[in-house]
């Protein structure tokens, strides 16, 4: 790949670049100028070309690679469109959402998703964040803990998906006779649990990961003059160190929150869908891939699309600032 | 005094750690025991093997079929990484420095991309493929891996780049420092834990990756180890390839291990003293 060569070498020099533009460009040796207002300096211009030009080579793959196929399945949802019956396509404007949006089997599904996102992800906070603590600050067995602890994220999910099927099959596996009401994975609620526990077995070290890079940005002397300070234990974590990680901890929600409302792996393995366990995700999947009907499968992923959006833009407000490409998150 | 409380901090650690690694592994651990069981004992439900066999081992090493798709898992998820990281990088260096219009859209976009579900962007991608030529090529996968793995990236990345104290540059060269030398010494250690976790969970999203794999690949000449595990079947079209399976899973989880290993000790606190904040 060509492309991998020059932008590499130039980052590099980007960097330089960036950093020297300061004392470089200035006419006036003050160099706070871009902070205050001055209609487009020297300066100021030379800050925007170089901007663009390091966001612009993944900009454009990003664009080039999705641009078609997010506008194309926008496109579908407004159309009825079954491969099996093709000579009935034709546009019927918001027809399909009114379609989904009044199926209860969608309502069941949402509500199923939305269970699982907010429990899942309300949990792996949590252990993550002790998980984080625990490979970041441990004085023995570091590196095997750290990577003891990443193994269930980098295992292939549908692996690890049918080895919980099977530990939970009455006969093939160790764990179904822990309860001793028969088969699990064939009653709604222990079916439902089961996937949870999938989940955050799973991606517990996605969390801790992220939360983990972000307490190697607090720096030792903070805790330590807290320390000195006579701050708890609990008042380091809260005032010293949450402070630092804020924008760490929004990135490692925002993603997994994402990845939890579209969760189909596990499902897909562990139930099927059956006793009512499907996800909105798997409703998606059955129109598109098994039913063959576009229309109504592409206006499934839309409104997904649009449910994850609105999660997103409440987090990202939530935390203000720590959000990045906020204005006034520039430091100092 | 101080002996005695060091020994004891490590004894929490250590009981600590013990009970990650048994949360971690245990599941690991039974697939692992599943691909060393014969086939007969396969279904017994016992947590251990009771006969031990490398049979599913000889199975899937017998043609090279897997031994192409581990190829074509390695190559592509590298080249990938290194892409995704390097060009992510740059974007974050310039959300979280630099002022220039247009930022807020492009993490805007950038999330957006994140946010739709793949698999309605599947079967267009195919099309597109499929006239440009670059299905079932390495690069056919490459690009996409680096596209949905880029949101993730310049968000990891621009969120650690934010709490970088850049003034530390500023300070090192009036101490007497060179550009070069403020950058080595200074800002990359300080960029490396952000850089490394990327990198870490970009490698494993394009590792685990089977939606793209199946649906873009058709052959061995790119086809990923998650699809290959996909296409196993038992000796006879009667037989659970179970066994087989968990002896891939084994195989393709080390390096994976190793990947971690190696990346993992460069997140430690870079800001261990001198760093003056706040």
């Amino acid at each position: 790949m060509s492309v991998n060569a020059t932008p590499g070498g130039a980052d590099v020099a980007a960097d330089e670049t960036a950093t020297r533009s300061g004392a470089r460009h200035a006419a006036v040796p003050a160099q706070r100028n871009r902070r205050r207002k001055p209609p487009l300096s020297e300066n100021k211009k030379a800050e925007r070309r170089l901007g663009w030009l390091l966001c612009a080579p993944a900009a454009l793959v990003m664009v080039l690679v999705t641009a078609y196929p997010i506008l194309y399945s926008v496109w579908l949802s407004l159309q009825r469109f079954d491969l099996r019956f093709p000579d009935q396509r034709e546009f019927i404007g918001l027809e399909n959402y009114v379609t989904v949006l009044t199926n209860e089997f969608w309502w069941t599904a949402f509500g199923v998703t939305a269970l699982i996102t907010v429990v899942t992800v309300a949990i792996e906070l949590v252990l993550g964040m002790g998980l984080a603590l625990i490979m970041h600050r441990t004085l023995v067995g570091r590196g095997i803990v750290r990577t003891a602890a990443l193994i269930p994220y980098g295992i292939v999910t549908v692996v690890a998906a049918f080895s919980w099927r099977y530990a939970w099959t009455p006969g093939t596996g160790y764990l179904a006779n822990l309860f001793s009401e028969g088969a699990p994975l064939t009653e709604r609620a222990s079916s439902l649990a089961i996937i949870m526990l999938a989940e955050i077995w799973k991606t517990t070290p996605f969390m801790a990961l992220l939360l983990m890079a972000g307490l190697a940005l607090v720096p030792e002397d903070l805790l330590k003059a807290a320390s000195t300070d006579g701050a708890t234990a609990w008042q380091r974590f809260t005032k010293v160190m949450l402070p630092v990680m804020k924008p760490a901890i929004l990135v490692a929600l925002l993603f997994r929150t994402l990845d939890a409302f579209r969760v189909f792996d596990n499902i897909f393995v562990l139930t099927a869908g059956g006793n009512e366990t499907s996800s909105v995700s798997m409703l998606a999947y059955n129109n598109l891939i098994r039913g063959l009907n576009l229309g109504i499968g592409s206006t499934m992923s839309v409104l997904i699309f649009l449910t994850v959006a609105i999660i997103a833009f409440v987090f990202v407000k939530l935390f203000g600032t720590a959000a990045p490409g906020s204005d006034d998150g520039e430091r100092r | 005094m101080a002996v005695e409380t060091t020994t004891r901090a490590k004894l929490r650690w250590g009981l600590l750690d013990v009970v990650v690694v048994v949360f971690a592994l245990i599941p690991v651990l039974w697939i692992a025991s599943l691909s060393f069981k014969t086939p007969a004992t396969l279904t017994d439900g016992r947590f251990w093997p009771r006969e031990w066999t490398l049979d599913n081992y000889r199975t899937i090493f017998a043609t090279d079929q897997f031994v192409r798709a581990l190829v074509n898992s390695i190559g592509i998820a590298l080249i990938a990484t290194v892409i995704a990281v390097v060009l992510g990088a740059m974007a974050a260096y310039a959300i979280s420095r630099l002022d220039f219009p247009g930022k807020r859209l492009l993490v805007g976009v950038s999330l957006l991309i994140a946010m739709f579900p793949q698999v309605s962007l599947v079967s267009p991608l195919f099309d597109i493929e499929r006239q440009l030529g670059l299905f079932d090529t390495w690069p056919g996968l490459i690009l996409p891996y680096i596209t949905f793995a880029l949101p993730l990236a310049i968000y990891t990345l621009s969120a650690f780049f934010k709490q970088i104290p850049w003034d530390l540059e500023k300070a090192a060269k009036m101490d007497g420092a060179t550009q070069g030398q403020a950058f080595r010494r200074v800002i990359a250690p300080l960029a490396a834990p952000g850089l490394f976790t990327t990198a870490i969970l970009v490698f494993i999203f394009c590792w685990n990756d089977f939606l793209f794999a199946i649906s873009l690949t058709s052959t061995e000449r790119s086809r990923t180890v998650p699809v290959a595990l996909s296409f196993f079947t038992g000796e006879s079209q009667f037989e659970d390839p179970t066994g087989a399976i968990c002896a891939a899973a084994v195989v393709i989880t080390i390096p994976i291990i190793l990947f971690v290993l190696f990346f993992q000790r460069r997140i430690v606190s870079g800001l261990t003293s001198g760093a003056v904040k706040g």
